[in-house]
């Protein structure tokens, strides 16, 4: 029942769980061959292009990377602002 | 007969990859099949020594390959288990000396008259490794819960599907149970997660291990090692057959799952 304990105590995590989070954001770059800042550089450009056409929010966008079994997914979640009129 | 050929192999050194192919071929021989174990290791054999032959080795690989000799007469007999043999790697050579096409020519000479053909790979990513995987019908991936051998484990999963040998079927070798329940050591299940292959065997840490490698046998003639119970379960699911994977512990039944209630986010 340690881990209970630490559990109501507060301790930091136990180190298995570190190992556990730290694996999962390597392997997704090292299977992608795409390192956090051209991550970042990606998502500028994704965003400079889209803004050419639509009127999004800028800030609150968010571009990740998603793992299914061995692929791998990268995930746009672009809002867009409302438009000043409707088409119907 | 017409051997199934496998290759085991880790990415990264020292995880098991020796002790795997020692006692998987000792397991599936000792139910009477015909097995050759190969160390494709050139340069630094050590299979011979894990199965106690390091004094019979008169021909090895290398030897075949360039002709020396005649392929019987580099098959080591395994003295307990009549039916295992072993092919040395060469010591004094590196890898440059055996080509991948050399290594298929030797298994498909191999296959009519065996049942099981296990290949130990060497680590690394490079020539050796491409040797090893080239005759392969499966690759399996041995890899320990901690991270390096993790990361590495993966990129080796990657690259085996790139040569089009996958999926590759995974072995996680010492893991210590006690570490396991203190949350101190990565679960099996979170490694099979990380790694998105089929597993195919949990063994667990276990002194015996040294103790029956010392005396240059197989763990899995140790009736009472768990290790050896392991490794003998991994043969059975290579032959197909449903066993299911050893408890790691008794306590961990209980507990285990509290913790994982307890942790958040801990599924």
């Amino acid at each position: 029942m340690a881990s209970f304990v630490d559990r109501l105590i507060r301790r930091k995590p136990r180190s298995a769980e570190r190992a556990r989070e730290r694996l999962q954001l390597v392997l997704i770059h090292d299977r992608t061959d795409l390192s956090p800042s051209m991550l970042e550089k990606l998502k500028d450009e994704l965003i400079q292009v889209i803004s050419r056409h639509v009127d999004i929010e800028a800030e609150a966008a968010r571009i990740e990377m998603m793992r299914e079994g061995r692929e791998q997914r990268l995930i746009a979640d672009i809002p867009l602002r409302h438009a000043r009129h409707t088409r119907g | 007969m017409n051997a199934k050929v496998i290759t085991i192999t880790s990415g990264k050194g020292g995880v098991g990859k020796t002790t795997a192919t020692a006692n998987l071929g000792a397991a599936l021989a000792s139910e009477g099949k015909q097995v050759v174990c190969i160390d494709a290791d050139i340069g630094l054999r050590n299979l011979d020594v894990v199965l106690g032959l390091e004094n019979r080795i008169v021909y090895d690989l290398v030897d075949v390959i360039e002709g020396r000799c005649r392929l019987s007469q580099a098959l080591i007999r395994f003295k307990k288990i009549p039916t295992l043999y072993l092919i040395a790697a060469a010591q004094t050579r590196d890898k440059s000396a055996v080509s991948p096409s050399d290594m298929v020519r030797l298994c498909d000479e191999l296959r009519p008259e065996h049942d099981w053909i296990l290949i130990d790979s060497p680590a690394g990513i490079e020539r050796g490794f491409r040797n090893a995987i080239a005759p392969a019908d499966y690759v399996i991936v041995i890899t320990n819960p901690e991270v390096s051998a993790v990361r590495d484990a993966d990129r080796i999963i990657g690259l085996i599907e790139a040569e089009e040998k996958g999926p590759a079927r995974l072995i996680i070798n010492r893991v210590n149970s006690e570490m396991v329940r203190r949350g101190e050591m990565i679960t099996p299940d979170d490694v099979t997660d990380l790694l998105a292959i089929e597993l195919i065997g949990i063994i667990p840490e276990d002194e015996q291990v040294i103790v029956s490698t010392n005396r240059g046998n197989p763990v899995v003639l140790d009736g009472k090692s768990k290790a050896g119970l392991a490794f003998r379960n991994v043969a059975q699911r290579l032959q197909g057959n449903k066993v299911p994977f050893l408890e790691l512990d008794e306590s961990k039944g209980i507990f285990g799952r509290i913790s994982k209630l307890i942790r958040p986010g801990g599924n």
